[in-house]
């Protein structure tokens, strides 16, 4: 009898709606009576900055010298009304994770990593430690609906301040930090019991909608004497007008965080099912800051599933002035490493595949607050092999703004792009390859 | 310090009028004292509602409010301390860290949102979601609190000299709350619990610092039952 790669006779017939996947799902949830709850983010096929192509030079368009002339990537975030905006000198930024779900060393990690390349780094749920403070140059705290840690002096210590209306995992979601990582300090630091789940509220306990928004960004401005940025952080759902709103409401920096986005615990179905890709949502926020006439005035950065030099020039071409990242930081200090193949598979999962962030057990200890765990992770290492990364990443984007005959990476614009897809396309308002068309688009 | 003693000496008072004084200028000059020497005793005159009025001071001063505030009033307040001469609005001492912020009248909602020290006193009545993520505070309100007030309460007190509306103290942590009147329903996980003598002492120590004069025994005591710190899919009808 004919069999196929995994040795299964051709005459089975694998139902398209109850694959394996999902029958295995089915069965799970009939055991253990509980959702889903993991990490990472969005693991389905979406459409994405893959869909899309650089142009390059030609003729008409002439490339740069690739190891002789400059191309420039400084970016300065919170011009608008800030008095001491960020000046980074690469457009990639350390998205927001929270000490809780991240272990102190791997924290530190990220802040060495961004401050060796000159970028900043993100505080999350949980506030501000002293570790992150002391190894980040550029910090940017987050004011999140739980509050947890959240001080004035820590606002003034900070460089920027987010506001996170949401994220692109969970837009609408709170969070929960599950008791068994909830380690002395974390407690203390949150307020709480040891040892108990930690819900993290889905909505800000002192301001509702717009209107409100603005006089909480008035109070910011005030408490810190108007030095600092305000970034205001949404997940990517009805981002033309959460990007209008926030800049109604004052913001100098709006963060639009694609369904892409990680996360460390939320439940799969939020993950999988809610808001809307990275691709469409950059190009809908660039276009709402151009209606509004204020693209490049109020900068727009965005995250969800960055992870080359290329992913960040189409970011920047469809008219971000910065990228935010994430997983891909983790995974660059060593997260699924197939060094520890082993002891994933141990927990169920193997090398490439382990989003249980959730459970605390992260060989890697990265997403533990395990003291053994966490102990395994060297942050002088685990910073260096950020700040290679995002060299990387800068130098890839680099690379494409040359060939486009870029001297700024930000001169990336929609005209050097073409889509591979139709829905590509329309998500991006990029000509399909080939054609001129834009679906949607009436020329 | 109780909010009785708040009554600085008129001759050493520095007083803004913010008709004429910019509401930036006004809490520039505030922060400063956390680093520079300057008047102890602020009167502030013509608030006319505005928002974020002395929010984020960071030094032993006592600041009188003459009329209504807007949003924010004495945000993360650390150390001084704030009387309002009037209402006000949302979020009043939200955050607040130390200190002491008194308002004579009523506020709206949110009042002393996740705050992590200090006290704050409401003459009047408060709206909804008072106390709302509570993390050390201690609340004293003379008259009645809205609905989902000490919602997902962490630590500190919460004090109702009157009534308490819908859903009091849903999803509480380790928050205590006295009420001396009607409850009209508690939340998720909030039980009413035996008023101890500890409860009373801490009762009647809250009642004294707030300048109010209530028996503490008349109170009745709320809090966790513990039930929910740890999800359970048992308890998904209760979410």
């Amino acid at each position: 009898m004919a069999v196929d790669s995994d040795r299964r006779p051709w005459n089975l017939r694998e139902s398209y709606l109850f694959d394996r996947r999902a029958i295995a799902e089915i069965q799970r949830a009939a055991r253990e009576g509980i959702y889903d709850i993991r990490g990472f983010g969005a693991k389905r096929r979406l459409p994405h900055f893959d869909d899309l192509l650089f142009l390059g030079a030609s003729i008409s368009r002439y490339p740069l010298e690739g190891y002789r002339e400059r191309c420039a990537t400084d970016v300065v975030l919170g011009t608008r009304f800030a008095k001491k905006p960020l000046e980074l000198k690469i457009p990639v930024t350390i998205a927001g994770m929270s000490f809780g779900a991240l272990s102190a060393p791997a924290k530190e990690a990220l802040g060495r990593g961004a401050t060796e390349v000159g970028t900043s780094t993100t505080t999350g749920d949980g506030g501000m430690t002293d570790e992150e403070r002391e190894h980040s140059a550029t910090l940017v705290y987050q004011l999140l609906p739980s509050r947890y840690g959240m001080n004035p002096d820590d606002l003034r210590r900070a460089d920027a301040i987010e506001v996170v209306v949401g994220q692109g995992a969970k837009p609408g979601g709170g969070g929960m930090l599950l008791g068994h990582k909830i380690s002395d300090r974390v407690a203390e630091m949150r307020d709480l019991p040891k040892g108990i789940d930690q819900r993290s509220a889905s909505r800000h306990p002192d301001w509702t909608g717009p209107d409100d928004l603005e006089i909480k960004i008035q109070e910011l401005r005030e408490i810190t004497d108007w030095e600092k940025p305000i970034f205001v952080k949404v997940g990517a759902t009805r981002t033309y007008y959460d990007v209008q709103l926030a800049v109604k409401a004052g913001a100098d920096v709006i963060v639009v965080d694609g369904m892409q986005g990680g996360t460390a615990a939320t439940q799969d179905v939020f993950i999988e099912h809610v808001g809307i890709p990275t691709l469409p949502a950059t190009r809908i926020a660039a276009d709402a800051l151009q209606e509004l006439g204020l693209h490049r005035q109020v900068q727009l950065v965005v995250s969800g599933g960055i992870r080359s030099g290329a992913d960040v020039a189409k970011a920047l071409a469809l008219g971000a002035d910065a990228v935010s990242i994430g997983t891909a930081a983790l995974v660059a200090m060593g997260d699924n490493s197939p060094e520890l193949d082993d002891e994933y598979r141990e927990l169920g999962s193997a090398a490439g595949y382990y989003d249980d962030y959730q459970a605390g057990l992260d060989p890697a200890g990265i997403s533990t607050q395990d003291d053994e765990l966490a102990a395994r992770f060297d942050p002088v290492l685990g910073g260096r092999r950020v700040a290679n990364y995002l060299r990387v990443l800068t130098l890839e984007t680099q690379t494409l703004a040359r060939a486009c005959g870029k001297s700024h990476v930000l001169n990336l614009e929609p005209e050097d792009l073409v889509a591979l897809t139709v829905e590509a396309a329309a998500m991006a308002k990029v000509p399909l390859a080939g054609t001129d068309w834009i679906p949607g688009v009436v020329r | 310090m109780t909010a009785a003693v708040m009554a600085p000496e008129a001759a050493a008072v520095e007083v803004v009028d913010l008709e004429t004084t910019s509401l930036r200028e006004l809490n520039q000059r505030l922060h400063d004292l956390s680093r520079t020497p300057g008047p102890r005793a602020w009167r502030i005159v013509n608030a006319n509602g505005a928002h974020a009025v002395v929010c984020g001071l960071d030094a032993e001063v006592e600041v009188e409010i003459e009329g209504h505030v807007g949003y924010y009033c004495a945000g993360m307040n650390k150390r001084a301390q704030v009387r309002v001469h009037g209402n006000a609005s949302t979020g009043v001492a939200e955050n607040m860290m130390s200190g002491l912020v008194v308002v004579d009248g009523n506020v709206s909602q949110s009042a002393g949102a996740s705050g992590h020290g200090g006290m704050l006193v409401v003459r009047g009545d408060a709206s909804a979601r008072c106390g709302i993520s509570m993390k050390g505070v201690d609340i004293v309100v003379g008259g009645s609190v809205g609905h989902m007030s000490a919602f997902m309460a962490q630590t500190g007190a919460l004090v109702v000299c009157g009534d308490a509306g819908e859903a009091l103290g849903d999803s509480i942590y380790e928050a205590r709350l006295y009420v001396r009147g009607r409850v009209t329903s508690l939340g998720a996980d909030c039980v009413e619990k035996e008023l101890r003598e500890e409860h009373v002492a801490q009762l009647r120590s809250l009642l004294e610092a707030a300048g109010v004069d209530a028996e503490p025994s008349d109170f009745r005591r709320y809090g966790s039952a513990r039930q929910l710190y740890n999800f359970r899919v048992d308890n998904a009808g209760a979410y």
